[in-house]
């Protein structure tokens, strides 16, 4: 597999890359009160509701809940693609009222520009930012290089794996130095293996990085692995039901998944969400449902995926 | 290698064929056969008529070809075909994907100028013939509105079929990369666009090509076109044929040549 460690540079190229510095000041998500509604009249949906949520300064913080309970429609208000129809949503203050390079977002479908190369990819955001050209593919090369895609640059991305798609994905966005990261379900896509060295690779650029992320998925074990904290919504409209820390130490690594306290928290999310579950399918699941959801864990064989 | 598959696969002449002269050769022998084909038929039809000016055979055709050719005939009536359709066709294309671009990226340019576009696109060129003549008189002027206008609705309408299927987590991501308007009808729906737009390319170079000829049947004084109406009249029949000839092989040699610059032009579809 590629290389996951996390390679020195010579001289910091990102700022943001100065793994000494202190909490970064920037890169505050608060969500306040949100609501959303789509729709009018008798075709109103009501999507989320009375919602609110932190990301602070360098914290990488989860949203998980059943399908349809409006995660994607709380992401892209923070991301600008959705009005909030009352409550607020900002940035270090400032609201999210369109997207812009200040965030950074992974996209559950591969969203890279089929016509461009790899590296073209990555140099993109640098160039609307008026950087030359030496300067973009030096810093292209080098997020490339911390990815294991360096080998890539001038490959196409039809010609990639899906993971290593989503790779360029994640480096493209870090590419213009953002101080918030929102990531949809990314890895979803993924098989298992795949799934767990982004996560590995992630978790990675984010100390790296020092980013503020907010992500979302429907996979219990990715949002303990990789969170600090996890918000639980409820079923359709997505209220917050549930807001639990992650107090794992890191470096995590996969084997972390075999500790109790990792077990027990994934017990916890659990029981949260089947019971939310159940509801966002109407109930057709009675009480006898339930015991399908609470089958001992541990059944994926974690450990030896690395 | 060839040879065993051959032999396995029981398409045994093809199977020799390709082992001796390889794929390539095959295909050359191939196109030769078919022409060989073209040629006894035709001086078959040519004796049964034994009417030269009916139909001339394929021998006195080529004389008429190497007279023409000697002359420089043919070549100043090719030159001044090649060039009403390159003039045509360029004006044609930079008046068609600009505004497809801009009609794709500006719904009220779209909806204000879609009825019109749709309105003017089953007029076939040849209609417009008439107004061209009123308009531009004869000689050259009036051949290159003919050849723009039948390259400009395959072109424009491939442009904008592209432009208007630019995918949405292309422009959400570009917004994320602080593309504003320019970028991003510059650096995502242009290139996004780019396959349909090289089909639109190349459709309208064989619609201008096409045109250029019914241009010069009735509007020009010079060109492939005008020599087989002017030998028509003159009953050299023979040279009518050269000209026809002529126009297949360079409008079959264009397009040739547009597929093969399309790697260049698309190198990410290229390498699939
Ligand atoms: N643009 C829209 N117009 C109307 N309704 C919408 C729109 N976007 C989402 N919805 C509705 O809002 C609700 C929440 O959708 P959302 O995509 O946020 O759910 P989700 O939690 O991301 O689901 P999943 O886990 O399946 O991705 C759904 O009922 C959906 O049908
Ligand atoms: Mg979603």
């Amino acid at each position: 597999m590629t290389d996951l460690s996390t390679p020195t540079l010579a001289t910091p190229l990102f700022p943001a890359a100065n793994a000494d510095r202190a909490a970064p000041a920037t890169g505050h998500i608060r969500v306040e009160q949100l609501r959303v509604v789509f729709g009018r009249g008798a075709n109103a949906t009501l999507a989320v509701d009375d919602a609110s949520i932190e990301v602070k300064p360098g914290e990488f913080v989860s949203i998980i809940g059943p399908s349809g309970c409006g995660k994607s429609t709380l992401l892209n208000v923070v991301a600008g693609f959705v009005a909030p129809t009352a409550g607020s949503s900002t940035v270090d203050g400032k609201p999210t009222d369109k997207p812009g390079a200040d965030r950074g977002m992974v996209f559950q479908q591969y969203s890279l520009f089929p016509w461009l190369t790899v590296r073209k990819n990555v140099e993109f955001g640098l160039r609307q930012q008026g950087l030359p050209l030496s300067r973009r593919e030096q810093m292209a090369r080098t997020l490339l290089g911390l990815a294991g895609l360096l080998a890539f640059e001038n490959h196409y991305p039809d010609q990639l794996s899906g993971g290593m798609r989503q790779r360029v994905g994640i480096v493209r966005a870090l590419a213009t130095s953002p101080q918030v990261l929102l990531m949809d379900e990314p890895f979803g896509a993924l098989d298992a293996q795949t799934r767990q060295v982004m996560q590995q690779i992630l978790t990675n650029m984010w100390q790296r990085f020092k980013l503020s992320v907010l992500f979302i998925t429907h996979d219990i074990d990715e949002s303990i692995y990789l969170s600090d904290r996890v918000y639980v919504m409820t079923a359709r409209p997505g209220r917050i039901k549930a807001e639990i820390p992650i107090d794992l130490p890191r470096p995590r690594t996969p084997e972390i998944a075999f500790t109790p306290e990792f077990l027990a928290l994934k017990q916890q999310l659990r029981a949260l969400i089947s019971a939310e579950s159940l509801l966002a399918m109407g109930g057709e699941l009675k009480d006898g449902g339930l015991e399908g959801f609470e089958l001992s864990v541990g059944e994926k064989g974690v450990g030896d995926l690395l | 290698m060839m040879n065993l598959t051959g032999t396995i696969g029981g398409g045994g002449r093809q199977g020799w064929i390709a082992a001796v002269v390889g794929l390539a050769g095959t295909t050359v022998i191939w196109i030769f056969a078919s022409y060989a084909l073209f040629v006894v038929t035709w001086n078959i039809a040519a004796g049964v008529l034994d009417n030269p000016v009916l139909l001339p055979s394929a021998g006195l055709t080529l004389d008429a070809a190497a007279q023409l050719i000697s002359s420089g005939i043919l070549l100043s009536d090719v030159l001044a075909s090649l060039k009403r359709v390159v003039l045509g066709f360029a004006m044609a294309a930079s008046i068609a994907i600009p505004l497809a671009m801009l009609m794709a990226f500006f719904s009220t340019l779209r909806r204000l100028t879609m009825p019109i576009v749709q309105l003017l696109r089953p007029i076939p060129p040849i209609a417009w013939i008439p107004l061209a003549v009123l308009w531009f008189g004869i000689g050259d002027p009036p051949s290159y509105f003919i050849t723009a206008i039948a390259a400009f609705f395959p072109i424009f309408l491939n442009a904008f079929e592209g432009g208007i299927s630019v995918e949405k987590r292309h422009i959400h991501a570009a917004q994320f990369l602080g593309a504003g308007r320019r970028a991003m009808i510059m650096k995502i729906i242009v290139p996004s666009s780019m396959p349909y737009i090289w089909t639109g390319v190349i459709v309208g170079l064989g619609q201008s090509w096409m045109a250029v000829v019914t241009a010069e049947l009735i509007a020009a004084q010079s060109g492939l076109g005008y020599m087989i109406q002017n030998s028509r009249i003159n009953l050299e029949t023979a040279n009518v044929l050269v000209g026809m000839i002529t126009i297949g092989l360079l409008g079959s040699l264009m397009v040739a040549g547009l597929r093969y610059l399309e790697r260049y032009v698309l190198p990410w579809k290229a390498t699939q």
